[in-house]
């Protein structure tokens, strides 16, 4: 079991080197280093700002959880989409309007009450950007990345999530370019809500699987 | 190689420790890192040069630096060993020389287009799979000295093939400028007990994503 009760139950985490824990004067140099380095790629002709400002944008505006729970909320409404989101995730996630980099060989794993699936990437932080976003802190921190093959249901406890001893837990490894969106189990009580308050109850940690989705 | 980035399997970490309201960047030079990183990709790529770039950091520097840290560190350093930038450009933040490109940095509609359209790692070639779904197979044991996917975790554990995804460019030989080599990409499905050790009593499973060099059918010993 962890010892999550002794510090930061809901702070951040202790390691001085992580991002929200970085001191101001780290920050400083962090920030002088990277305007250098900036200055001289511009002056040297390896970026271009208008193509660096609007991938930032990009990835802090258009892309995030919100169109993973988009996919998630119509293969709840729809069987037949569900269906071919299990068969090919790639084609069916483009049916919304999203794929490209970071998501070219998509793959959904669905929990069901015998299975349930969870993903990490040991050996980096690959992540399926086009329904997620960037992924968040915790899952590029080394807590994660090591510890959830091992011992996936401490690291559910971590999450507050609990599995039944009878339930399968599987932990997929994106060690290849193949990237894993879970498709939850739809809550009890929902099944008069329409796709966009079904995609509401949907949460990012949902679809990496390290929670489930709450009843509403 | 061996290195930190390896990390699946050790217990050692101490608990996950999400951030409430997380940003997707915390401070401005993040922003500015994620951003070059991208855009520098049509010069310092592919990514598993990239990747690898960050693996060869020293392994007490690579745990007590951050995520964006270690992508600054793969820009800086894959700049410098391309010879675009010097390490005296570097630390003054001026062009003494120019970089001989070997073209113009992309825009930002090329950038766009990345994004919406990805890199696909699927190769169209005529390559028949050794082994099938529900295929027995075994990670080979072995040291790769650059980079490489099989992580420490599986080599000589026995598992089983639950898909076939087509023939995938190989990261090992990709990253190192000895080309693509595109070959079968399998999910082997390893047990919790065969990964861990048989005093683990549970029915968990890891389902990682393999090569076909780095597996041997189960009966060749």
């Amino acid at each position: 079991m962890s010892d999550h009760d002794h510090d930061h139950e809901h702070g951040a985490p202790p390691n001085p080197y992580h991002d929200s824990n970085r001191s101001e004067a780290r920050n400083r140099e962090l920030t002088e280093r990277v305007a250098k380095l900036e200055a001289l790629l511009s002056e040297k002709g390896l970026i271009d700002k208008g193509a660096l400002d609007r991938i930032v944008e990009i990835y802090e505006n258009d892309l995030g959880p919100m169109n993973g729970a988009r996919v998630v909320a119509r293969a709840w409404a729809d069987p037949a989409y569900k269906q071919r989101l299990l068969d090919n995730a790639t084609a069916a996630i483009a049916e919304l309007g999203f794929g490209g980099l970071q998501g070219e060989h998509m793959v959904a794993v669905e929990n069901t009450p015998e299975v349930h699936n969870l993903v990490v990437c040991t050996l980096c932080s690959c992540y399926p950007w086009p329904v997620l976003g960037l992924p968040p802190g915790w899952y590029k921190d080394a807590a994660y990345r090591s510890r959830v093959v091992i011992d996936p249901r401490g690291v559910l406890a971590d999450f507050g999530t609990a599995i039944d001893d009878d339930v399968e837990v599987r932990v997929w490894d994106s060690s290849a370019e193949v990237r894993y969106l879970v498709l939850p189990e739809r809550p009890a009580g929902t099944e008069h809500f329409s796709e966009e308050q079904l995609a509401a109850l949907v949460e990012r940690d949902a679809m990496i699987g390290v929670k489930k989705v709450q009843p509403a | 190689m061996n290195g930190i980035h390896d990390m699946g399997g050790l217990t050692n970490f101490g608990p996950v420790r999400p951030e409430a309201n997380e940003p997707v960047f915390h401070e401005e030079w993040e922003r500015r890192v994620f951003g070059m990183s991208m855009v520098t990709l049509a010069f310092l790529g592919p990514v598993d040069r990239v990747r690898h770039s960050i693996e060869r950091m020293d392994a007490i520097e690579s745990l007590t630096t951050s995520y964006y840290e270690h992508w600054l560190h793969s820009v800086e350093t894959l700049a410098e060993e391309f010879g675009y930038v010097t390490a005296d450009e570097l630390v003054t933040g001026r062009a003494t020389s120019a970089a001989a490109l070997p073209h113009p940095a992309p825009n930002a509609d090329m950038v766009e287009g990345l994004v919406r359209g990805g890199m696909p790692a699927t190769r169209d070639v005529a390559v028949d799979p050794a082994f099938a779904v529900g295929s027995k197979v075994k990670a080979r044991n072995i040291e790769v000295p650059g980079h490489t996917r099989l992580a420490r975790y599986v080599r000589g554990k026995t598992g089983t093939v639950t898909a076939v995804h087509g023939c995938h460019a190989f990261p090992d030989t990709a990253a190192h400028d000895k080309g693509e080599n595109p070959q079968p990409l399998y999910t082997v499905r390893f047990e919790a007990s065969a990964l861990w050790g048989e005093n683990v009593a549970r029915r968990d499973c890891v389902l990682v994503d393999l090569w076909e060099s780095y597996l041997q059918p189960l009966d060749e010993g």
